[in-house]
């Protein structure tokens, strides 16, 4: 008893009083926050992604036409013609195409702009589908242990000895084409990723002493795994879940591409340089613009991505290793 | 070593048969019937009833999987119902394309990922290391079939009529007919048999076949044709591989025995080369391992793009006219291939590093 008393409460106090103050400005989501900001390409990433977002909602005032107007018979517009823009030398009785015009003569530029929906509407969708199915999975894999995470692994090891998009064109061709059937193929494909983060979480965690504190304290296996594991499993699930996103739209255009995702005249980017692309010799324009935008938006949830798995995991931090 | 090849052989069968069985309902899951995709409008229903009793589809399906397995185990593949001829027999004419030009884009990968990597690790937040990973930021990004046709244009319309013009489709040029090198060095092959698929399939890479009999026209003719679709392909693996590497070597720099070998007063070129970089290997052979994947998706589009005829492009030709056993044969063949390469990648850790003791 004796040293307790001895012990310099005050000290203490002092101690704990400073750290009680820093805990509260460094929750963990808030100390997250700070990293990201800290990190060129998440910020970077993140403005272009807020910028879409915002031509997304926008699409309607952004376009100076309708994405399916065509331009049958107007003077001085042709089909698949170059762009017209006024500043830079296209006579002003020309009417302004910046990206020109496609194959059916609409406005090229508006079609680009509205593609801009369906473009992040897939990636959100089609990871969120993934995310719901594979934590279910994941989770029951690695919690149950036994034959149930051995039967769940074995079938979700099949999936991935299939490439990818090989795999997700043999799905969209029994579900039919159509840009919400490649997205569910796509979501379907990319299960096991997240499903494989999910239990390696559950299972680094499934053994702590608090979750075994829970247990005892008579907490049920769903209550344990909602309020103990996923929790923990969260971080490593937001970096792949927007890494995800940049995988899902690349692919999903891939299959638009292909001509077994979204269907003309649906302005999808994907879709507008497959329609296109016997024509990439006479106008390089209509497979350029759709492809940039592509680049564009994949390149932005990547660097958000690459920007939150440095913020997110302190390992990399302390070991000064960056993957700017 | 040998004795855990064989656990980790044994250990894949039952992945492999899952595939086959995915494979094999999911093509029969596809609406429509082999019958009338191919024979379009001449499908009556009589010779459809017909065809479709030919070719053993009237069976139950798992009646079919089971006979199938049979065939699978006595190496008959069974037969093209677009092309009529046996699937080894297409296997071994698309395959080599596909091969040759995943080894192409796989090298082109290491030789420009691993260098810039280093470089990119070494000097840290110089502007070579910015340079590269804004690059390889850009390359994961890009769509291959994009980048595909972009390069075509480029080289084959921009540059037209310099000297770094290059074909934007096709395998060689119209007139070049490859002899193949088993009949140049006059051997006798049968029709059938282990050995004759494997001297085609050789004889079908025409890179290698050119260089086997010294045919320096159709050799320089194949490379160009090839350059492009390898250059498309290779973008996304590069940037990967860039990133690994890089990242890999910023973690072992900052080791203590590096900092002993710079300490022991060796040169920058050998602590790097030579300590670092060969544990820094592990992570970067693992991700290119994986790229085999990644390549094969990719090749679906490169074929596509390029108007070459391989295993992407016939996957998805033979899922499109339903033709079922090319499409089983095609995957299950990608399914082995992929299997092994992992098992490949798995056995040089040891190799790489002793330390590690696979069993």
């Amino acid at each position: 008893m004796s040293s307790v008393t001895e012990f310099p409460v005050e000290e203490l106090d002092d101690a704990l009083e400073g750290s009680i103050g820093d805990y509260k400005s460094n929750s963990l989501w808030r100390l997250t926050l700070r990293r990201l900001f800290r990190q060129r390409s998440a910020v970077v990433g993140g403005i272009m992604i807020a910028t879409l977002i915002l031509v997304a909602i926008f699409a309607d005032l952004i376009a100076p036409y309708d994405p399916l107007e065509d331009f049958i018979g107007v003077e001085n517009v042709e089909r698949r013609q170059g762009p017209c823009i006024h500043l830079l030398d296209c006579p002003e009785d020309h009417p302004q195409h910046i990206m020109g015009t496609d194959g059916n003569v609409r406005d090229e530029f508006s079609r680009v702009i509205h593609g801009t929906r369906r473009s992040l509407l897939v990636g959100f969708v089609t990871v969120g589908i993934a995310i719901v199915f594979g934590s279910i999975l994941g989770a029951v894999a690695g919690y149950m242990g036994g034959w149930v995470d051995n039967s769940i692994m074995r079938v979700l090891d099949v999936v991935l000895a299939f490439p990818f998009l090989i795999l997700a064109i043999a799905i969209v061709q029994v579900l039919g084409p159509g840009l919400y059937k490649a997205m569910l193929a796509i979501a379907i494909v990319s299960i096991p990723a997240y499903a494989r983060v999910i239990r390696s979480s559950v299972l680094s965690v499934r053994e702590q002493s608090y979750v075994e504190a829970s247990r005892a304290l008579g907490a049920s296996n769903i209550q344990i795994l909602r309020g103990r594991i996923l929790p923990n499993a969260l971080p490593p699930l937001i970096v792949i879940a927007t890494l995800g996103i940049a995988t899902a739209i690349l692919e999903t255009a891939a299959l638009s591409f292909l001509g077994l995702g979204a269907q003309p005249p649906e302005p999808e980017w994907g879709a507008m340089l497959g329609t296109e692309r016997q024509q990439l010799f006479s106008a390089p324009h209509l497979v350029f613009f759709p492809g940039i935008a592509i680049m564009i938006t994949v390149l932005a949830f990547n660097l958000l991505g690459d920007g939150l798995r440095d913020a997110l995991d302190p390992r990399l931090a302390h070991a000064g290793v960056k993957s700017e | 070593m040998i004795q855990y090849g064989i656990r980790r052989f044994v250990a894949a069968i039952p992945v492999v048969l899952g595939v086959l069985l995915v494979v094999f309902f999911l093509a029969r899951a596809i609406p429509g019937d082999p019958c009338t995709s191919l024979l379009g409008e001449k499908a009556t229903p009589e010779i459809c009833a017909q065809f479709i009793a030919d070719k053993g589809l009237d069976r139950p399906v798992p009646i079919q999987f089971l006979i199938y397995l049979q065939d699978v185990a006595q190496g008959d593949l069974g037969e093209s119902l677009q092309f009529g001829r046996p699937v080894t027999e297409v296997l071994g004419e698309r395959l080599p394309l596909t091969v040759e030009l995943s080894l192409m884009a796989l090298t082109i990968a290491i030789v420009v990922a691993i260098p810039l990597g280093i470089l990119a690790a070494v000097r840290r937040n110089s502007a070579a290391d910015v340079v590269t990973m804004v690059g390889a930021n850009i390359g994961v990004s890009m769509p291959v079939f994009w980048l595909g046709l972009m390069l075509a244009f480029l080289f084959a319309i921009v540059l037209k009529d310099t000297p770094f013009a290059l074909p934007p489709s096709g395998r060689l040029s119209a007139g070049i007919l490859p002899v193949p090198f088993y009949e140049v060095y006059g051997w006798e092959i049968g029709e059938t048999g282990v050995l004759s698929f494997l001297l085609t399939f050789i004889s079908n890479m025409f890179i290698v076949n050119s260089i086997l009999t010294l045919d320096s026209e159709t050799l320089v003719d194949a490379f160009r044709h090839m350059i492009l679709p390898a250059l498309a392909l290779s973008t996304i693996s590069m940037a990967i591989m860039a990133r690994m590497t890089r990242s890999s070597m910023l973690e072992v720099l900052g080791q203590d025995y590096v900092r002993t070998a710079k300490a022991k007063g060796l040169r920058q070129n050998k602590v790097v080369l030579k300590h670092a970089f060969r544990n820094a290997l592990i992570p970067v052979v693992t991700v290119a391992g994986l790229q085999l994947g990644l390549i094969l998706s990719g090749a679906v589009l490169t074929e596509t793009i390029f108007g070459l005829s391989g295993v992407g492009r016939t996957v998805f030709q033979g899922i499109t006219a339903r033709d079922y056993p090319i499409i089983q044969g095609f995957v299950l063949f990608i399914a082995v291939g992929y299997v092994a390469i992992n098992l490949l990648v798995d056995l040089s850790y040891g190799f790489l590093d002793p330390r590690i003791r696979l069993d």
